[in-house]
């Protein structure tokens, strides 16, 4: 069996709980397939890890699909229990999967303590910029103008650059993609659970039901070109000025 | 009297509605399950200039309730809302809302507390915070948690009360429930809860005043006599308000709900929505001519124990329900039930067989049949004299 295939994957899920609770055209059901071929591609077992959430859509995405040792924890604190399991036994691979909402707002304390800390855990973010779960309300990492359930008259804050915020405070990997990029995505998970230390990739995850639907990205399609569309590589954006990147998301990895 | 306008909303839209009549300058929330529509259709209301409110959608509940704290010390008239680990991530700030003595009004949609999780209704979050300070009122219904709104913010800032009031309705079965719900003029609202003077506050710079400064061994005792004996010599006032609303909005607002009392040998008590659950019973036990009552508080803390202990005083057996458990009281009883025996005690009743029924907790069903088996243990424990387990369960599997 090739490592990294459907077929070889479904043995680290549980079956039994498909289907998904994710929307139709949800981007979560994506990652959460990269992050087991990451795995499986490594060739580790996933007996070696325990898989930390929270509370959000992106917080089910371990939480009861992979068959592993799971703790759904509450909104926000997954950092912190995972501080507490990896102290215990650094043997153990501990990743976190949370989504913007869970790791960046109420969790952002957790987030930048890690970060500066260096623990040796893996974060995954989910971001889809937007609070998914409630209903679709504005979070910390929703775009400037963008509309929400909470800001019907276009957001008039100012989104987090995670990638940004958690270099500085001392993360030692960093890395942004999207689930349209899928295969640099797996890459860049694989890189980030060898990393000893505190690794971060931010996954930019589509939500056409809660977050596309409001901002003319009604459909799965809609969201995975607009990803294709706004995200430019690091190289690439060293060679633009702040007009042409004003709309634009820089992907790749910031610190490695 | 004023006409009421009815409309089909659910109860967290008949809240919303309630804040848009209100019109309080702050208000700070996060989103949580079964709360989000009350903040999202109060944003709606910010967003069409409706209200003059300053809303901040912030990073969490322990945020929004600081925030909430720092408006409130400010002058302003501050509601937010929220439910279960969303009130459980404020409780540092409820201590602080209600030692600073500050009027906020929090809508609670209940929900069951993790672990495990679950967002469904049980009582587990506000019952948790029933001895932090604050007012706590129980809707049955999505009208009665629209009323309470309303009262809630007249109780808050009574200047001989001045305590944060908790008002709370069911998740999802009143919350997310439609029904009709009378709503009443804007401009009678806003005559009933008229315009809040603090007393004091921040910013007033001709008059500063320093809060929530450090209190030790010298006056901290001293704060919370006076804090105590604000919420002890609360009730009155808070019946003046409930009578003061039943006149402009011709619905009943004790705050004892009585059905059947009058003669009633066998009596329910309960909270919030289940209570109209056991009514439906109630009646079509009467009507096969059995004594059968019903009590429900609307107000919880502070405890309405001498209007419960006069109608109950006089039951053959009586049966609390509580949709949270009190874990390591007597045999893990509910607050309810601890609340009523310890006054049943104090006003030298003790021979009322008196049991507790744990129910719906995580959001399991409570249905007709199960208050039939409750009615039946009552009439069962009085003919027998024999009192049986002291706490059971309703709709349990085990």
């Amino acid at each position: 069996m090739n490592p990294g295939t459907t077929t070889s994957i479904k043995r680290m899920i549980r079956q039994e709980v498909f289907p998904t609770p994710f929307c139709p055209g949800c981007g979560h059901g994506i990652l959460l397939g990269a992050i087991l071929r990451a795995i499986d591609e490594l060739g580790w077992s996933m007996d070696e890890f325990l898989f930390v959430s929270g509370i959000g859509c992106g917080g089910w995405i371990p939480s009861p699909h992979f068959a592993a040792d799971t703790l759904h924890v509450t909104h926000g604190r997954a950092i912190a229990f995972a501080t507490g399991a990896k102290l215990f036994n650094p043997e153990l691979k501990v990743v976190v999967i949370g989504g913007d909402g869970d790791l960046a707002s109420i969790g952002g304390n957790h987030l930048i303590h890690g970060a500066r800390r260096n623990i040796d855990l893996t974060v995954i973010c989910a971001n889809n910029m937007i609070y998914g779960m409630t209903g679709g309300q504005v979070t910390p990492t929703t775009p400037h103008g963008a509309y929400t359930m909470t800001t019907p008259q276009g957001n008039p804050e100012r989104p987090f650059d995670l990638c940004q915020l958690v270099a500085a405070a001392g993360a030692s990997y960093v890395a942004r993609y999207s689930v349209y990029h899928v295969r640099q995505l797996i890459r860049s998970l694989k890189r980030a659970l060898q990393h000893p230390g505190f690794s971060f990739v931010e996954v930019l995850s589509s939500c056409p039901v809660q977050y596309g639907r409001r901002n003319e990205l009604r459909s799965p399609v809609a969201m995975l070109n607009y990803f294709r569309e706004h995200c430019v590589p690091i190289s690439r954006a060293h060679t633009m000025d702040s007009a042409e990147l004003a709309d634009k998301i820089v992907i790749g990895e910031f610190v490695r | 009297m004023v006409e009421s306008k009815y409309m089909p909303l659910d109860g967290a839209n008949a809240v919303s509605q309630a804040m848009r009549q209100i019109n309080p300058d702050v208000v700070a929330a996060y989103p949580i399950t079964p709360q989000t529509a009350v903040v999202q259709n109060f944003s709606q209301y910010v967003a069409d200039g409706l209200v003059d409110t300053e809303f901040v959608p912030v990073e969490s509940e322990h945020a929004a309730m600081s925030a909430c704290v720092g408006a409130s010390a400010a002058g302003a008239r501050v509601m937010t809302a929220t439910a279960a680990n969303g009130l459980a991530l404020m409780w540092e700030m409820l201590y602080i809302a209600s030692g600073m003595r500050l009027p906020i009004v929090l809508t609670v949609v209940n929900r069951a507390l993790s672990s495990p999780l679950n967002i469904h209704c049980d009582h587990s979050d506000s019952m948790g915070a029933r001895d932090s300070g604050w007012l706590q009122l129980y809707a049955e219904t999505g009208q009665e948690a629209y009323d309470n709104t309303i009262k809630a913010i007249r109780i808050a800032e009574h200047p001989d009360i001045l305590l944060p009031v908790m008002s709370c309705q069911d998740g999802f079965i009143t919350g997310h429930g439609v029904e009709r719900v009378g709503i009443l003029p804007d401009e009678a609202v806003q005559e009933f809860v008229g315009t809040y003077h603090p007393k004091y506050s921040l910013l007033d710079t001709d008059h500063p005043v320093t809060m929530g400064a450090w209190d030790f061994t010298d006056y901290y005792f001293e704060h919370k006599r006076q804090q105590t004996e604000a919420m002890n010599n609360a009730l009155p006032i808070v019946k003046q308000i409930f009578r003061e609303y039943e006149e402009l909005s011709g619905r009943p607002q004790s705050i004892v709900d009585m059905w059947g009392m009058d003669d009633a040998d066998y009596a329910i008590i309960v909270l919030a929505s289940t209570a109209g659950t056991t009514r439906t019973v109630a009646r079509e036990w009467r009507a096969r001519g059995i004594k059968v009552g019903v009590i429900k508080p609307r107000v919880y803390r502070p405890f309405p124990a001498q209007e419960i202990i006069e109608a109950i005083k006089n039951c053959k057996a009586v049966a609390v329900l509580d949709r949270a458990i009190s874990f390591g009281t007597p045999l893990g009883a509910g607050p309810l039930f601890t609340d009523i025996t310890s006054a049943l005690y104090n006003e030298g009743i003790t021979g009322l067989p008196v049991v507790d029924y744990i129910y719906g907790l995580g959001g399991r069903d409570t249905v007709p049949p199960m208050i039939e088996s409750v009615y039946q243990d009552l009439q069962e424990i009085a003919a027998t004299g024999e009192r049986g387990a002291l706490v059971r369960y309703l709709g349990l599997r085990e």
